[in-house]
């Protein structure tokens, strides 16, 4: 059902947890859909020094999450925003047709959470 | 090699050795077509008769009440269809309940479409049928009531025998789904008052692809599959021999060891609830707490999705199922667990063990080893987990 590369990053997540006083928060899905993705990003410099996940939600849903956090680390903002669900699923080497949602999850949440860090950011310079 | 534990025998079963021995001659030297008037086909039809004997004897049926068919779901299709077609001068009004397999749902949904009027009956917390409601339910125009036996999904017992009084009180046609009851718990078509009732020869540790239907005598039913007059003009196609040969040995088997089957499923049943109550945290059992199969376990993980369960639990060789909607191909989880009222979260976190002949003490030790570190990491990887933790109701 699901290649190496997808079972790898379901049995041994990346950048499992939160992270205090992030920069950005983002989460996305829904329980009555069975998929809730939540990341925590640190950024400094414009570039993201750290960033946690945690899912609700089956083995693809959590090697998307798994391998987006992997793909956007050490990036700027601004190439974390050009991820695509397809770069996502080509990095896990394919997901099974039903579960091409968890890597658009991904996608979405990345964006969410560096919303919310331009947010915090104009509130801040507001401020 | 890992150890390999499978308790998914809602699904199916492991065939039988002694099924298997009695079904074999059937594909080779006997190999008759029982409609043949020669020795050929007199052995085949033999073969039939004595199949067709057995199963009956375990339904306390007449054996010119029972129909072979290709699977469980075609004996619901044909109850349903053959029924509501032929009896449409009578009314036009079905009664079914919400957790039924989809067998009888969607060929319920499927007779909408043709005039017909279904009242899908809701159950309570436990999956349970109410009768008041169905008496309730009872129109002029009622012709048929399907109410499945047992549910395969979360195992509860319907009170089959008071549907079966009150359907005969008011001269309307009750059919059973007893795919999953059938050997695990006791029928008697007569004393239940049973009109139709479906089985499945491979829940019961025979082959796959061959089922039947128990019609009364008397039942007024249509046709399904027409042709060549086989099975007394009812259900046509050249017999499937060594398979119908397999179903009635597999009947047999059932029926003769059902007591020790029931106790021993029970007593594996009871330690493995007992033992998840003890050690996970968050669990909620499915199902009805006492009238329920002796081989279903159904539990519900608070703060998790059933896939990644099924498939850490498959990592460690523990084969079992979910309710979860990542696994059933669909966006809603199971149909079962949102008529007991559970949510939606809840339900895609449900995890189903169906335990069978082959399973030991030391299967359920297994699993009651191997289950809580999974759910503890699944749980470590859930952001609805520490909301709850924290004092917040999750969402």
């Amino acid at each position: 059902m699901y290649n190496e590369t997808v079972m790898e990053h379901f049995t041994n997540p990346r950048n499992v947890g939160e992270i205090e006083g992030a920069d950005g928060i983002g989460e996305v899905g829904s329980p009555q859909c069975g998929d809730i993705m939540k990341i925590y990003l640190k950024i400094e410099d414009n570039i993201i020094k750290d960033i946690r996940f945690k899912t609700f939600g089956c083995a693809s849903a959590i090697a998307s999450s798994s391998v987006m956090t992997e793909m956007v680390k050490g990036k700027t903002v601004e190439e974390a925003l050009k991820l695509t669900n397809k770069d996502v699923v080509e990095k896990l080497g394919g997901l099974p047709a039903p579960k091409i949602h968890c890597s658009v999850l991904a996608e979405d949440a990345i964006r969410k959470a560096v919303e919310d860090y331009r947010q915090k950011q104009k509130v801040k310079n507001r401020g | 090699m890992t150890k390999r534990v499978y308790v998914d025998n809602s699904a199916t079963t492991p065939m039988h050795p002694q099924v298997l021995e009695e079904m074999l001659p059937y594909f080779t030297e006997r190999f008759g077509n029982p409609s043949s008037i020669h020795s050929f086909g007199r052995e085949a039809k033999q073969a039939m008769d004595r199949a067709r004997d057995r199963v009956a004897k375990s339904l306390g049926a007449g054996s010119d009440e029972i129909y072979f068919t290709g699977s469980g779901t075609e004996a619901d299709n044909w109850a349903l269809k053959g029924t509501a077609y032929a009896n449409r001068d009578g009314g036009n009004h079905i009664i079914t309940s919400k957790v039924e397999h989809h067998a009888v749902l969607h060929t319920c949904q499927y007779l909408e479409r043709y005039g017909f009027d279904v009242t899908y009956l809701d159950v309570d917390e436990y999956g349970m049928v109410n009768p008041e409601d169905l008496k309730k339910a009872i129109k002029d125009s009622t012709i048929l009531i399907s109410i499945m036996f047992a549910n395969n999904e979360i195992g509860t017992i319907q009170q089959v025998e008071e549907i079966g009084k009150i359907a005969k009180g008011k001269g309307i046609y009750f059919h059973t789904d007893a795919v999953q009851a059938m050997g695990n718990t006791a029928i008697d078509v007569e004393r239940q008052n049973i009109d139709l009732l479906s089985i499945s020869a491979h829940k019961i540790r025979g082959p796959k692809g061959v089922g039947a239907l128990y019609i009364k005598k008397g039942v007024k039913i249509d046709n399904l599959i027409h042709g060549g007059a086989q099975e007394r003009k009812k259900r046509s196609g050249t017999e499937n021999i060594a398979s119908v040969v397999g179903l009635g040995r597999a009947a047999q088997l059932a029926s003769d060891n059902i007591e020790g089957h029931v106790r021993k499923m029970t007593l594996l049943r009871d330690r493995l609830i007992d033992g998840i109550r003890e050690r996970i945290e968050h669990v909620r059992l499915n199902g009805h707490p006492t009238q329920r199969l002796p081989n279903n376990i159904n539990f519900s993980f608070d703060f998790i999705e059933g896939e990644a369960l099924l498939l850490s639990l498959d990592m460690v060789g523990i084969a079992a199922s979910s309710g979860s909607a990542c696994t059933s191909g669909s966006l809603d989880p199971s149909h079962v667990l949102l008529a007991t009222g559970l949510c939606h979260e809840t339900a895609h976190g449900s995890l189903r063990i169906s335990l069978g002949d082959i399973n030991t003490e030391e299967d359920i030790d297994y699993i009651l080893e191997q289950l809580p570190p999974i759910v503890e990491r699944l749980r470590k990887l859930s952001p609805l987990f520490k909301q709850c933790e924290g004092g917040k109701v999750h969402v």
